[in-house]
């Protein structure tokens, strides 16, 4: 919670609660209501799954699962760049679990987790569309091609500071 | 209705318009198999064994949920479809830990009888396996996340039926599972220990707690005096764990079976269901006398109790404060019984033989230990109750039928019908109408409330008063039942809920497969059981008569108070990690 910055957060609350208190009742809101959340927050706290789950009458289960289920939601506050990979069948096959070794080892995280720093965020993904251009990921916005565990390094300075 | 005339296998079949081809093909003798489908409860052709092949369609359709169209010509056993079923068995078994010999399902799994249906002899692909851990925490269901097979039943069961939703699908791709929010442990999430998912998992990925080597211990320990208690759902299915018809009557069999194992006496939880109709019949007319909370609701089942406790804490105080006749035995067991053999309560170990895993929990409650020891030592399922038996080589279904033992053992026939939904309300009007207006019933059998209908209702006039009750079993149904309550449109006076569809004998701790028509089974044998006693009216119990004059005074006394009531306790229905 510390890379999100402290004022900001209550900032972020006093509107993320109004907003979550439209779709009282409404279990089919429930995407969008995590969307919003995690635009806003760039994760989606403990506090907030309860206070979703509460509002539109979902079990805290199902919240859950479908934050784990897709990858644009995330459990703990990204770093300043999130790197995603793709681990989908085209790139696995063409050399993705070794670039994600690479890239656990360069930062010394696992997929999930944020560097201490705040800069660095690193998750799996299953299939970014880009099947022609495997093994693939992205770091923010930017995507990275044809990747080889050896460039890695050298991809990662440039975000670097 | 429209009817639609298809072909299945070359067979000729009429069937209504919007039945599944594997409802058509069942017609026809064929039975398609399946995996991750339930009746009504989870249709998600998910698991793809039930795939079939249409003339003049392209790619296999799974059966469970392709509805029938008219002159569709459906092949069940192709090339193809058995190349895809085995395809698909090897891919579920790729990940599957081969531990059969080691298992709790060993030759009671559905997936180890499809493997050896489809002649599986190898597995061509090596799976990644999920990074998850068994789950010991519950003391009523045990999880092993590796066994699971993904199919949702037990999802769907824990949703659609019992709205408890205290597991869910989570994660993705290989990480995928059925766990709590948060991956949180069993024990520590709302899961209200119905047992309901350990019934239809198809593999060991859910399963009870298996305590018999408690038992044994204790069985095999001189200084142990070790009593038993039967709950009134088992001796209508603890046959079927010996391949007896469902709805076997087997009441005489059962205490034999338990006395040979070397149990020094035999007892029935009837006695203290007739003695929970005393008591909490008693506590149903004070409240109506003096305006107390009503309606009230009965306290039986332990799952309901942690429901309610979960979702519903602002009821609490319409809950009856009897214990369930479980714990009231215990209590007694460890007190008035010890006391009339000159035992000592320490050196007493009292089994309970339960259909439920929520049974185990309860007896673990740290407010069931009023006796000064925890009243209840272990609970044994039906399924474990049925594997000690194995394990002596007790040849069941020859034995000879033995009576209970004095004078825990004595009951009557509203006692056994404690094992159906419906049961504990049929047992107290037939109790409290007598009671309150001396008159004897002309009839004893309350039909309203019996059956397999959600909720029921009725009103029974007693003496002056009009009294309205309802019944609901499944939690789902006793969901709908509390909302009613809690917006104030139901005026009933007293609510029977039990946890498990069909009541007691639908229990989690009973025998695998306990299905719809297996229910109605056992509930037929329930009301045959109660017809065959001679005393069918609690009050009429000598043995609870003698217990008052003995011991406990008066029924809601000072001592019924201390040993046979209890009290409960709001809980969260989110509880989030502690961070």
């Amino acid at each position: 919670m510390d890379s999100i910055g402290c004022q900001c957060i209550e900032e972020s609350y006093s509107e993320l609660e109004p907003f979550i208190a439209q779709y009282a009742g409404q279990q089919t809101a429930l995407i969008t209501v995590l969307h919003k959340i995690q635009e806003t927050l760039g994760f989606v706290p403990y506090d907030l799954q309860v206070k979703v789950a509460d509002t539109l009458g979902v079990p805290i289960s199902e919240v859950y699962g479908v934050i784990t289920f897709y990858a644009f939601f995330s459990l703990k506050p990204k770093g300043k760049y999130n790197v995603s990979v793709c681990k989908g069948t085209a790139c696995y096959v063409r050399g993705a679990p070794k670039v994600l070794t690479a890239l656990e080892k360069e930062l010394g995280i696992k997929p999930g987790d944020t560097t201490d720093d705040g800069n660095f965020s690193l998750e799996v993904v299953y299939c970014l569309g880009a099947c022609g251009l495997s093994p693939v990921m992205t770091v923010n916005k930017d995507v990275h091609a044809r990747l080889k565990q050896e460039r890695i390094p050298k991809i990662l300075a440039q975000y670097g500071e | 209705m429209k009817l639609i005339t298809l072909k299945v296998d070359n067979q000729p079949v009429q069937v209504e318009a919007g039945t599944t081809i594997l409802e058509a093909a069942k017609k026809v003798g064929v039975e398609i198999p399946t995996l991750c489908y339930m009746e009504k409860i989870n249709a998600i052709g998910a698991c793809r064994i039930c795939v079939v092949e249409i003339k003049g369609t392209k790619v296999l359709q799974p059966a469970c949920v392709t509805p029938v169209a008219p002159d569709m010509e459906v092949y069940t056993s192709t090339t193809a479809v058995r190349k895809a079923r085995n395809l698909t068995l090897e891919l579920i078994l790729s990940n599957h830990p081969f531990e059969c010999l080691t298992c709790i399902r060993n030759q009671n799994c559905e997936l180890q009888s499809l493997a050896e249906t489809f002649g599986i002899r190898e597995v061509r692909f090596p799976g990644e396996n999920p990074p998850y851990k068994a789950d010991y925490s519950s003391p009523s269901v045990v999880r092993e996340p590796e066994k699971c097979i993904l199919c949702r039943r037990c999802a769907a069961v824990c949703d659609k039926v019992q709205t408890v939703n205290a597991i869910a699908l989570q994660e993705r791709g290989f990480n995928t599972t059925v766990a709590p929010a948060h991956h949180r442990p069993l024990a520590e999430s709302v899961c209200i220990n119905c047992g309901q998912c350990t019934l239809v998992c198809p593999t060991a990925a859910l399963h009870e707690n298996d305590e018999i080597e408690r038992v044994w211990a204790a069985l095999n320990d001189p200084k142990k005096h070790v009593i038993v208690q039967t709950a009134p759902a088992t001796r209508v299915s603890l046959g079927e764990e010996f391949g007896m018809t469902s709805g076997s009557i087997v009441t005489g069999q059962m205490v034999s079976a338990l006395k040979m194992l070397g149990f020094d006496k035999v007892f029935d939880t009837d006695f203290t269901a007739d003695l929970t109709i005393i008591e909490e019949g008693n506590e149903l007319l004070h409240r109506v006398k003096t305006g107390g909370t009503l309606p009230m609701v009965t306290s039986c089942s332990p799952g309901w109790i942690k429901f309610i406790e979960h979702f519903y804490p602002d009821l609490l105080p319409n809950l009856s404060t009897c214990k369930s006749p479980q714990q009231m035995f215990g209590a007694l067991a460890k007190t008035y019984y010890a006391e009339k053999m000159g035992l000592d309560p320490a050196d007493i170990f009292v089994v309970s033989y339960m259909p439920c895993t929520a049974k185990k929990y309860e007896a673990r409650r740290p407010e069931m230990q009023s006796s000064g020891y925890p009243d209840i030592d272990v609970v044994l399922t039906t399924r474990e109750v049925g594997r000690m038996l194995r394990q002596a080589g007790i040849n069941f279904t020859a034995l000879p039928a033995r009576d209970y033992d004095d004078p825990l053992g004595i009951s009557t026939g509203a006692g056994v019908i404690f094992g159906a939904t419906g049961g504990v309300m049929e047992a107290a009007l037939r109790t409290a109408y007598e009671l309150v207006t001396g008159q004897e019933l002309s009839s004893l059998d309350f039909n309203d409330v019996r059956g397999l209908q959600g909720v029921k209702e009725a009103a029974v006039e007693v003496g002056s008063l009009t009294v309205k009750v309802a019944v609901a079993h499944g939690l789902g149904n006793a969901r709908s039942l509390m909302e009613a309550v809690k917006s104030g449109s139901a005026d009933y006076h007293f609510i029977e809920i039990m946890c498990c569809p069909g009541g007691c004998i639908g229990g989690g701790g009973q025998p695998i497969p306990t299905n719809l028509e297996i229910r109605a089974d056992r509930i037929k044998a329930i009301y045959m059981a109660d017809e065959l006693m001679v005393m069918r009216k609690s009050h009429l119990n000598p043995a609870v008569q003698q217990l008052y004059k003995e011991f406990l005074g008066e029924p809601l006394g000072h001592k019924s108070h201390e040993l046979l009531h209890t009290h409960y306790q709001a809980r969260d229905k989110f509880l989030i990690p502690a961070t």
